[in-house]
């Protein structure tokens, strides 16, 4: 081994690498410099491009309540999971372990992904319960992330989701209420910086843009516990006589308020999955029919007030039946020679054509006009049909004849109880709601009270131990009304055998409070009439109406009227009508 | 004969081992942060570094001469390894690096780092300076088939610093300016027929390197998620743990490769100067050890190490601020990784040698 001492033979070599060294660290340092002073704020903005975002911030949808402030509908916070189909694939390995997650197969979801493939966003599973929202966000997959929204729910289920209907998953309400009231319910997103990592999860929030507005709050003039009973009741009444449908409307004569309003066949906003959409139908006023012997009553009351008729007005109904054109309209007995009461009484139809047929024809149409048949109650529910009550220019004489006992014009059930509280309050109509009033209503005054009054008072003989509607007495309270079993219309006629059972009714009879109308469509056992299987339904819900909204009795037995279970005259006579 | 001081009797160089502590204090606090603030990761590089200081230490107490004597037998032994790795190779990330050997498995190529530069000085300080081409020849010869075999595997980034440190024992040996142009403009003429033989991969990186907004999601990603890193530092960072290009994982390789990138984001333009001047206080040292050397061997292994560490700093840095080609280099002592880093001190191991082992009486 030879170790050469070594003479400085290049010493120029020295500094040229010496130099090399300062060279080559300034070509970094000036690099740096470029980027970090030069170039500093483009590629900041670059940065922050890739890891701030604006992200929304969901607000939440008005609660919906009763008239006490009991919910029927809410809006609780729930996480969708979504993802970027492209980074998600790209994420291959993890791809197994989401399709588990999720209850998918793993080629379903990869068909799923790959079919959108151009896209940035797709949802893989809305409103995700929190497991599957956890195990998704164990995974940590590319390209799939989690996003707050807000699923609503409806405490009341089918007992009010014919009223309040539903949203979609947008949170966009769809039908009943929620959609009427859209807008009102419906919040205002905000938005805030967040920032995010590579996998999208947001790890800062850095500042609010835009608060979110939650929606307000809807109180409607609904009781839940009426409804409820409502609800139970009409339930009951469908399924002891083997019914297709029915409905139930309750108001409040003194504010238009709807109290319950129930359907039948009903369904559950919260599980919607199957079901068409005849089920979610709000029947009480969006189905018309044809309301038989309910009518007769303004048919009265129009006599007393455009014609010369009284109370004690004398119709001759012999011999029973009466021709009118080439038709002939019948009653069910020869009822001879009686007055006006005797016809609500007896539900004459002989009485009820010559009534009407003595009236001029356009002042009868305006007496049913002005309780509102052929018109939309006010109420701005959706779909509220207006019911059909042609103009009088294009009336017959057999037309004019049958609208006086209820065929040829169709109203709602809603409509119907409507035009009863016209009756209930003296004459004066007020607008329907749905929302919860304050203060009083000024409505239109479409009646004299005193006519009002005298068809209420003989109306009152119909609900007592003789009367057709002796079945919707209330015990401890006076209760007017009128019962009707219709013949349904079918085509090419009237059936023989498919009837709607029918009572319309008012009560308390001595102050009038509230309006109910019950109608049951196609009973097909334990009986068809109106008195038989609608007014049972009508005592029940009232009498519990009574006793949940604290109603005074006005009919103790110790201070029982004589009259009604006095009166030698009356009969029990269901008026059958058609 | 003068007393010899603790540092002498142990062949440490003070001012070299300060150099090197703060280097790799400020690589664990930097680590720290790149890591996810995951102090395993730190407990981990922190005792790799003191097995690697050890060893540095171990080697600095081989006489040069030894040293010398040695490197023939070590350069062979390494080549016999990369062709082992060829038939018995462990393959990772798709390429034949690793040599199992029951124990431990290590990779042969950073043998190579050292051989390469121990053998050719050990050949061309045998006789005069500078060489005559017959032995530049046979010094290209030595340095071409380990880095053929390297490259084989494939990892260029270690058959590149294999390659430079070998050239650079070669160029302070004093070959003469002309030989060294014309050497540079064969090296550019071969180029066309060196991208002939490129992997696919590897022609890539360097259409990437040269537009890397071409390709922003695929090969160009790495490159523009760090420019933006280092970028968005500033003059003065972000502040440690506070980089968002780092911690929001969008930086690729960030603890290795491209730690170079989150320094620069949370330290800013102080903290890559902080940097630069501690490599600088190294590599001048390491040029005074270089000068100081008495014997031909020493200098021209001296400053052949000195040149490829700074090589190795050149490289790291360029490629992660975007002026050279994505190549598998690490920021020498600050990178996460073992095998560099007891390379890198083996080889201060040498530089500490050459200087604490100076016959005093031979003047």
């Amino acid at each position: 081994m030879i170790i050469r001492t070594v003479q400085p033979q290049y010493p120029l070599r020295r500094w040229f690498i010496l130099g090399l060294f300062m060279c080559g660290m300034t070509v970094l340092i000036s690099r740096a410099a470029y980027l970090q002073l030069w170039n500093k704020d483009i590629l900041q903005e670059q940065g922050d491009a890739r890891s701030i975002r604006v992200v929304e911030i969901p607000a939440h949808r008005g609660v919906i309540t009763d008239r006490n402030g009991e919910q029927l509908a809410m809006s609780t916070p729930v996480e969708s999971i979504w993802a970027n189909p492209r980074k998600a694939l790209d994420d291959a390995e993890k791809l197994p372990a989401l399709a588990k997650a999720l209850d998918m197969s793993i080629k379903d979801l990869k068909d799923l992904l790959r079919g959108r493939v151009s896209r940035d966003f797709i949802y893989l599973k809305r409103h995700a319960i929190p497991d599957v929202v956890e195990a998704v966000q164990a995974i940590a997959i590319k390209g799939v992330s989690t996003l707050s929204e807000y699923k609503r729910y409806y405490p009341a289920a089918e007992v009010t989701s014919h009223i309040i209907g539903f949203t979609n998953i947008d949170d966009q309400g769809q039908e009943g209420l929620e959609l009427a009231y859209n807008d009102w319910l419906a919040g205002e997103s905000g938005a805030k910086r967040v920032l995010k990592d590579r996998l999208n999860r947001v790890i800062e929030n850095i500042e609010s843009i835009k608060t979110p507005r939650p929606g307000k709050d809807l109180i409607l003039s609904i009781d839940r516990r009426v409804q409820y009973l409502a609800y139970r009741e009409l339930a009951a009444a469908v399924k002891h006589h083997r019914a297709k449908s029915g409905s139930l409307v309750m108001l409040d004569i003194n504010t238009g308020e709807v109290i319950a309003m129930v359907g039948q066949p009903s369904y559950n906003p919260n599980n919607r999955g199957g079901l068409k959409s005849q089920f979610y139908r709000n029947r009480a006023l969006t189905d018309v029919f044809e309301p038989g012997s309910t009518m007769k009553p303004f048919t009265i009351a129009a006599g007393l007030e455009y014609g010369n008729f009284q109370p004690h007005t004398r119709i001759d109904t012999a011999p029973g039946y009466i021709k009118v054109g080439e038709h002939t309209i019948r009653d069910m007995h020869n009822y001879g020679d009686i007055n006006v009461t005797k016809v609500i009484t007896k539900s004459s139809n002989v009485g009820a054509t010559k009534i009407a047929l003595s009236l001029e024809p356009k002042k009868y149409w305006e007496a049913l006009n002005s309780f509102g048949f052929g018109q939309l109650t006010g109420s701005g529910f959706p779909g509220e049909s207006s019911g059909i009550l042609n103009s009088y220019n294009t009336w017959s004489d057999v037309e004019i004849a049958t609208l006086s006992f209820g065929y040829g014009l169709s109203v709602t059930p809603l409509q119907l109880a409507h035009a009863y509280s016209v009756l209930a309050t003296g004459g004066v109509m007020l607008p329907v709601s749905f929302i919860k009033v304050s203060g009083t209503v000024s409505g239109k005054r479409v009646l004299p009270e005193s006519t009002a009054r005298q068809v209420r008072k003989m109306m009152e003989t119909v609900v007592s131990s003789e009367g057709t509607g002796k079945r919707a007495a209330v015990r401890g309270y006076r209760v007017i009304g009128k019962t009707g079993t219709v013949h349904k219309s079918t085509r090419g006629g009237y059936s023989d055998d498919r009837y709607l059972s029918l009572f319309a009714g008012i009560a308390p009879a001595s102050d009038p409070r509230y309006v109910m109308v019950v109608l049951i469509d196609e009973p097909r056992g334990n009986g068809y009439f109106g008195g038989v299987v609608a007014a049972p339904v009508f005592a029940r819900v009232m009498e519990g109406a009574f006793r949940i909204l604290n109603i005074a009795p006005d009919n103790l037995p110790a201070i029982t009227s004589p009259i009604m279970a006095n009166r030698p005259d009356l009969e029990l006579d269901e008026g059958f009508d058609g | 004969m003068k007393e010899r001081t603790l540092s002498q009797r142990l062949h440490i160089d003070i001012p070299l081992l300060f150099g090197i502590i703060v280097l790799c204090g400020f690589g664990l606090v930097v680590l720290y942060s790149a890591g996810n603030q995951n102090i395993e990761l730190v407990y981990q590089q922190a005792i790799k570094l003191a097995i690697a200081i050890f060893i540095m230490i171990l080697i600095a107490q081989i006489p040069p001469a030894t040293m010398a004597r040695w490197s023939i037998g070590l350069h062979i032994l390494g080549i016999l390894l990369l062709v082992a790795v060829i038939y018995y190779g462990d393959i990772g990330k798709g390429a034949k690096r690793w040599l199992d050997i029951g124990i431990l498995s290590f990779q042969p190529s950073e043998l190579m780092k050292l051989s390469v530069p121990l053998v050719i000085a050990y050949y061309l300080s045998d006789k005069s300076l500078p060489p005559n081409i017959l032995r530049i020849v046979t010094v290209f010869v030595f340095i071409f088939v380990p880095v053929f075999l390297i490259a084989k595997q494939p990892d260029l980034g270690t058959a590149l610093l294999v390659a430079a440190a070998g050239l650079s024992v070669l160029f302070v040996s004093g070959i003469s300016q002309r030989l060294l142009a014309s050497l540079g403009v064969m090296a550019s003429a071969a180029a066309p027929f060196l991208w002939y033989f490129m992997h696919d991969y590897q022609k890539r990186r360097v259409l990437t390197f040269l537009n890397p907004e071409s390709d922003p999601l695929g090969g160009g990603y790495h490159i523009i998620q760090s420019k933006i890193a280092i970028g968005s530092g500033g003059l003065y960072g972000k502040g440690w743990l506070n980089g968002t290009q780092s911690h929001l994982e969008f930086l690729p390789e960030r603890s290795t490769d491209f730690i170079f990138a989150v320094l620069c984001e949370e330290f800013g333009m102080l903290g890559v100067l902080f940097l630069i001047c501690i490599y600088m206080f190294i590599i001048l040292r390491c040029l005074y050890i270089a000068t100081q050397s008495q014997h031909t061997f020493g200098k021209l292994l001296a400053s052949g190490i000195t040149l490829t560490f700074f090589v190795y700093i050149f490289v790291n840095m360029g490629m992660v601020s975007g002026q050279l080609p994505v190549v598998g280099v690490p920021l020498p002592l600050i990178s996460h990784g073992g095998t560099s880093m007891v390379t890198l001190m083996a080889g201060f191991g040498f530089l500490m040698a050459i200087h604490t082992h100076r016959s005093f009486l031979s003047f």
